[in-house]
Protein backbone atom coordinates (compact mmCIF):
# COMPACT_ATOMS: atom_id res chain seq x y z
CA UNK A 1 0.00 0.00 0.00
CA UNK A 2 1.13 3.48 -1.06
CA UNK A 3 1.31 6.59 1.19
CA UNK A 4 -1.08 9.83 0.91
CA UNK A 5 1.74 11.79 2.21
CA UNK A 6 5.04 11.92 2.02
CA UNK A 7 8.20 13.90 3.52
CA UNK A 8 11.29 15.45 2.93
CA UNK A 9 13.46 17.22 4.33
CA UNK A 10 14.25 20.91 2.65
CA UNK A 11 18.07 22.42 2.16
CA UNK A 12 18.29 24.52 5.86
CA UNK A 13 21.13 27.43 5.36
CA UNK A 14 22.81 28.27 8.92
CA UNK A 15 21.64 31.77 7.77
CA UNK A 16 18.30 31.37 7.53
CA UNK A 17 16.27 34.56 9.00
CA UNK A 18 13.56 32.42 10.92
CA UNK A 19 13.52 29.33 12.71
CA UNK A 20 13.37 26.26 9.86
CA UNK A 21 10.61 23.92 9.20
CA UNK A 22 12.59 20.96 8.95
CA UNK A 23 10.26 18.60 7.43
CA UNK A 24 8.16 19.51 4.88
CA UNK A 25 5.13 17.35 3.14
CA UNK A 26 3.10 16.81 -0.28
CA UNK A 27 0.30 14.47 -1.32
CA UNK A 28 0.29 11.98 -3.31
CA UNK A 29 -3.61 11.10 -3.82
CA UNK A 30 -4.04 7.70 -4.80
CA UNK A 31 -5.30 7.79 -8.41
CA UNK A 32 -1.49 8.66 -9.05
CA UNK A 33 -1.02 4.85 -8.16
CA UNK A 34 -4.10 3.02 -9.52
CA UNK A 35 -3.98 3.46 -13.69
CA UNK A 36 -7.04 1.94 -14.98
CA UNK A 37 -9.67 0.81 -12.68
CA UNK A 38 -9.56 -2.98 -11.70
CA UNK A 39 -13.09 -4.21 -11.74
CA UNK A 40 -15.03 -5.37 -8.86
CA UNK A 41 -13.39 -3.21 -6.18
CA UNK A 42 -14.45 -3.27 -3.02
CA UNK A 43 -17.43 -0.39 -2.04
CA UNK A 44 -18.40 1.72 0.73
CA UNK A 45 -22.49 1.22 1.33
CA UNK A 46 -24.32 4.12 -0.05
CA UNK A 47 -24.26 6.16 3.00
CA UNK A 48 -20.63 6.15 3.50
CA UNK A 49 -19.96 6.48 -0.38
CA UNK A 50 -21.87 9.86 -0.10
CA UNK A 51 -19.71 11.11 2.92
CA UNK A 52 -16.53 10.57 1.26
CA UNK A 53 -17.12 11.46 -2.26
CA UNK A 54 -16.49 8.02 -4.01
CA UNK A 55 -18.10 4.56 -4.03
CA UNK A 56 -14.17 3.16 -3.55
CA UNK A 57 -12.02 2.94 -0.62
CA UNK A 58 -8.83 2.52 -2.61
CA UNK A 59 -9.85 6.44 -4.05
CA UNK A 60 -10.75 7.77 -0.75
CA UNK A 61 -7.68 10.19 0.20
CA UNK A 62 -8.58 12.01 3.61
CA UNK A 63 -7.17 15.46 4.02
CA UNK A 64 -7.22 16.27 7.62
CA UNK A 65 -5.46 19.71 6.71
CA UNK A 66 -2.40 21.60 7.47
CA UNK A 67 -1.12 22.69 10.57
CA UNK A 68 -3.46 19.39 11.55
CA UNK A 69 -1.15 16.59 11.07
CA UNK A 70 1.92 18.07 10.02
CA UNK A 71 3.95 21.05 9.11
CA UNK A 72 5.21 21.45 12.65
CA UNK A 73 9.08 22.76 13.02
CA UNK A 74 10.37 19.80 14.38
CA UNK B 1 23.45 32.14 -11.54
CA UNK B 2 24.16 31.26 -14.80
CA UNK B 3 27.03 30.80 -17.63
CA UNK B 4 26.43 32.01 -20.77
CA UNK B 5 28.10 30.30 -23.96
CA UNK B 6 27.92 32.85 -27.25
CA UNK B 7 26.34 30.66 -30.04
CA UNK B 8 23.16 28.23 -29.85
CA UNK B 9 22.13 24.86 -28.68
CA UNK B 10 21.58 23.80 -32.28
CA UNK B 11 22.05 25.56 -35.54
CA UNK B 12 19.08 27.80 -36.77
CA UNK B 13 19.34 27.92 -41.01
CA UNK B 14 16.84 30.12 -42.56
CA UNK B 15 16.58 29.18 -46.31
CA UNK B 16 13.76 31.18 -47.66
CA UNK B 17 12.70 34.79 -47.68
CA UNK B 18 9.54 34.00 -46.20
CA UNK B 19 8.64 36.83 -43.26
CA UNK B 20 4.98 35.07 -42.66
CA UNK B 21 6.74 32.37 -40.85
CA UNK B 22 7.94 35.14 -38.34
CA UNK B 23 4.31 35.24 -37.57
CA UNK B 24 3.62 32.02 -36.73
CA UNK B 25 6.91 31.56 -35.00
CA UNK B 26 6.36 34.26 -32.67
CA UNK B 27 3.82 31.89 -30.91
CA UNK B 28 6.95 29.83 -29.48
CA UNK B 29 8.80 32.93 -28.56
CA UNK B 30 5.81 34.92 -26.60
CA UNK B 31 2.88 32.44 -26.49
CA UNK B 32 1.04 30.52 -23.82
CA UNK B 33 3.00 27.38 -24.50
CA UNK B 34 6.39 29.22 -25.46
CA UNK B 35 9.79 29.23 -24.89
CA UNK B 36 10.03 31.92 -22.51
CA UNK B 37 6.63 30.78 -20.49
CA UNK B 38 8.23 27.37 -20.11
CA UNK B 39 11.59 28.66 -18.60
CA UNK B 40 9.85 31.11 -16.51
CA UNK B 41 7.47 27.98 -15.16
CA UNK B 42 10.11 26.02 -14.51
CA UNK B 43 12.47 28.49 -12.93
CA UNK B 44 9.78 29.68 -10.66
CA UNK B 45 8.17 26.51 -9.14
CA UNK B 46 11.75 24.99 -8.16
CA UNK B 47 11.62 27.01 -4.54
CA UNK B 48 8.95 25.17 -3.72
CA UNK B 49 9.66 21.34 -4.76
CA UNK B 50 10.59 19.38 -3.05
CA UNK B 51 15.16 19.10 -3.26
CA UNK B 52 15.23 16.19 -5.65
CA UNK B 53 13.74 17.34 -8.32
CA UNK B 54 15.15 20.70 -7.70
CA UNK B 55 17.82 20.29 -10.58
CA UNK B 56 16.01 19.21 -13.19
CA UNK B 57 13.82 21.97 -13.23
CA UNK B 58 16.94 24.34 -13.38
CA UNK B 59 18.40 22.46 -16.11
CA UNK B 60 15.02 22.44 -18.19
CA UNK B 61 14.04 25.61 -17.31
CA UNK B 62 17.69 26.59 -18.45
CA UNK B 63 17.51 24.53 -21.53
CA UNK B 64 14.13 26.56 -22.47
CA UNK B 65 16.31 30.08 -22.62
CA UNK B 66 18.11 28.50 -25.13
CA UNK B 67 15.53 27.49 -27.04
CA UNK B 68 13.84 31.28 -26.71
CA UNK B 69 16.96 32.05 -28.42
CA UNK B 70 17.07 29.93 -31.14
CA UNK B 71 13.08 31.20 -31.84
CA UNK B 72 14.72 34.55 -31.69
CA UNK B 73 17.04 34.03 -34.00
CA UNK B 74 14.62 32.23 -36.43
CA UNK B 75 12.29 35.31 -36.22
CA UNK B 76 15.04 37.90 -36.57
CA UNK B 77 17.01 36.55 -39.42
CA UNK B 78 12.93 36.18 -41.43
CA UNK B 79 12.28 39.92 -40.70
CA UNK B 80 15.43 41.90 -40.41
CA UNK B 81 15.60 42.67 -44.47
CA UNK B 82 12.07 42.92 -44.65
CA UNK B 83 10.62 46.08 -46.14
CA UNK B 84 7.47 47.84 -44.51
CA UNK B 85 5.64 46.71 -47.90
CA UNK B 86 6.66 42.71 -47.02
CA UNK B 87 6.11 43.21 -43.87
CA UNK B 88 2.26 44.16 -44.49
CA UNK B 89 1.82 41.10 -46.91
CA UNK B 90 3.27 39.00 -44.30
CA UNK B 91 0.36 40.36 -41.87
CA UNK B 92 3.17 41.90 -39.64
CA UNK B 93 2.26 45.28 -40.66
CA UNK B 94 0.56 45.74 -36.11
CA UNK B 95 3.53 44.58 -35.26
CA UNK B 96 5.74 47.02 -37.48
CA UNK B 97 3.42 49.50 -36.29
CA UNK B 98 4.58 48.92 -32.47
CA UNK B 99 7.75 47.55 -32.59
CA UNK B 100 9.69 48.03 -35.99
CA UNK B 101 11.81 44.76 -36.54
CA UNK B 102 12.12 44.57 -32.39
CA UNK B 103 11.29 41.21 -30.98
CA UNK B 104 8.67 41.17 -28.33
CA UNK B 105 7.13 38.68 -26.80
CA UNK B 106 3.52 38.44 -27.73
CA UNK B 107 2.20 35.75 -29.29
CA UNK B 108 0.87 34.43 -33.12
CA UNK B 109 -2.53 36.45 -32.55
CA UNK B 110 -0.53 39.90 -31.26
CA UNK B 111 -1.22 39.29 -27.45
CA UNK B 112 1.54 40.17 -25.00
CA UNK B 113 2.80 37.91 -23.01
CA UNK B 114 1.53 37.37 -19.46
CA UNK B 115 1.77 35.74 -15.77
CA UNK B 116 -1.43 34.44 -16.36
CA UNK B 117 -0.14 31.69 -19.07
CA UNK B 118 2.25 29.62 -16.22
CA UNK B 119 1.34 28.64 -12.93
CA UNK B 120 3.17 27.39 -9.64
CA UNK B 121 0.50 26.19 -7.21
CA UNK B 122 2.98 24.92 -4.20
CA UNK B 123 1.68 21.09 -4.83
CA UNK B 124 4.29 19.28 -6.58
CA UNK B 125 2.37 16.68 -7.99
CA UNK B 126 -0.17 19.86 -9.60
CA UNK B 127 3.13 21.52 -10.35
CA UNK B 128 4.91 18.61 -12.26
CA UNK B 129 1.85 18.21 -14.10
CA UNK B 130 0.88 21.13 -15.40
CA UNK B 131 4.72 21.12 -16.71
CA UNK B 132 4.40 17.78 -18.66
CA UNK B 133 0.78 19.60 -20.28
CA UNK B 134 3.11 22.66 -20.95
CA UNK B 135 5.45 20.08 -22.71
CA UNK B 136 2.88 18.37 -24.66
CA UNK B 137 1.51 21.52 -25.90
CA UNK B 138 4.81 22.49 -26.86
CA UNK B 139 5.01 19.95 -28.91
CA UNK B 140 1.83 20.23 -30.75
CA UNK B 141 2.61 23.66 -31.63
CA UNK B 142 5.85 23.19 -33.32
CA UNK B 143 3.86 20.15 -34.98
CA UNK B 144 1.56 23.28 -36.29
CA UNK B 145 4.50 25.35 -37.29
CA UNK B 146 6.08 22.83 -39.08
CA UNK B 147 3.03 22.17 -41.11
CA UNK B 148 2.83 26.11 -42.04
CA UNK B 149 6.41 25.94 -43.15
CA UNK B 150 7.60 24.59 -46.33
CA UNK B 151 11.40 25.60 -45.61
CA UNK B 152 13.30 22.44 -44.91
CA UNK B 153 16.10 24.39 -43.05
CA UNK B 154 13.83 26.03 -40.88
CA UNK B 155 11.95 22.57 -39.77
CA UNK B 156 15.21 21.39 -39.08
CA UNK B 157 15.94 23.17 -36.13
CA UNK B 158 11.69 22.95 -35.64
CA UNK B 159 12.31 19.24 -35.47
CA UNK B 160 15.10 19.86 -32.72
CA UNK B 161 13.06 21.72 -30.77
CA UNK B 162 9.91 19.43 -31.14
CA UNK B 163 12.37 16.45 -30.01
CA UNK B 164 13.34 18.04 -27.01
CA UNK B 165 9.52 18.79 -25.34
CA UNK B 166 9.42 15.07 -25.87
CA UNK B 167 12.27 14.44 -23.73
CA UNK B 168 11.56 17.30 -21.13
CA UNK B 169 7.85 15.60 -21.02
CA UNK B 170 9.69 12.39 -20.28
CA UNK B 171 11.94 13.72 -17.13
CA UNK B 172 8.70 15.52 -15.66
CA UNK B 173 7.23 11.91 -15.91
CA UNK B 174 9.90 10.41 -14.27
CA UNK B 175 10.08 13.34 -11.55
CA UNK B 176 6.45 12.48 -10.79
CA UNK B 177 7.58 8.73 -10.64
CA UNK B 178 10.64 9.92 -7.95
CA UNK B 179 7.73 11.91 -5.58
CA UNK B 180 5.72 8.97 -5.54
CA UNK B 181 8.23 6.73 -4.39
CA UNK B 182 7.71 5.91 -0.76
CA UNK B 183 10.86 6.37 0.65
CA UNK B 184 9.45 9.76 2.72
CA UNK B 185 6.66 7.48 4.07
CA UNK B 186 6.55 8.33 8.20
CA UNK B 187 10.47 7.81 8.65
CA UNK B 188 10.93 11.19 10.03
CA UNK B 189 7.83 11.31 12.49
FE1 LIG C 1 10.57 22.19 -23.10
Amino acid sequence: MYSLVKYYHPYISPFDPCPPMKVKSYRTPPNLYIGFQPPSLPQFSPREALAHGTLWPIFYSPYPGKGKEEMTRE
Amino acid sequence: MWLYEKKLQYPVRVSQCNPRLAKFLIEQYGGADGELAAALRYLNQRYSIPDKVVGLLTDIGTEEFAHLEMIATMVYKLTKDATPEQLKEAGLAPHYANHDKALFYHNAAGNPWTAEYIQAKGDPIADLYEDIAAEEKARATYQWIINLSDDPDLNDGLKFLREREIIHSQRFREAVEILKEEQGKKKFF
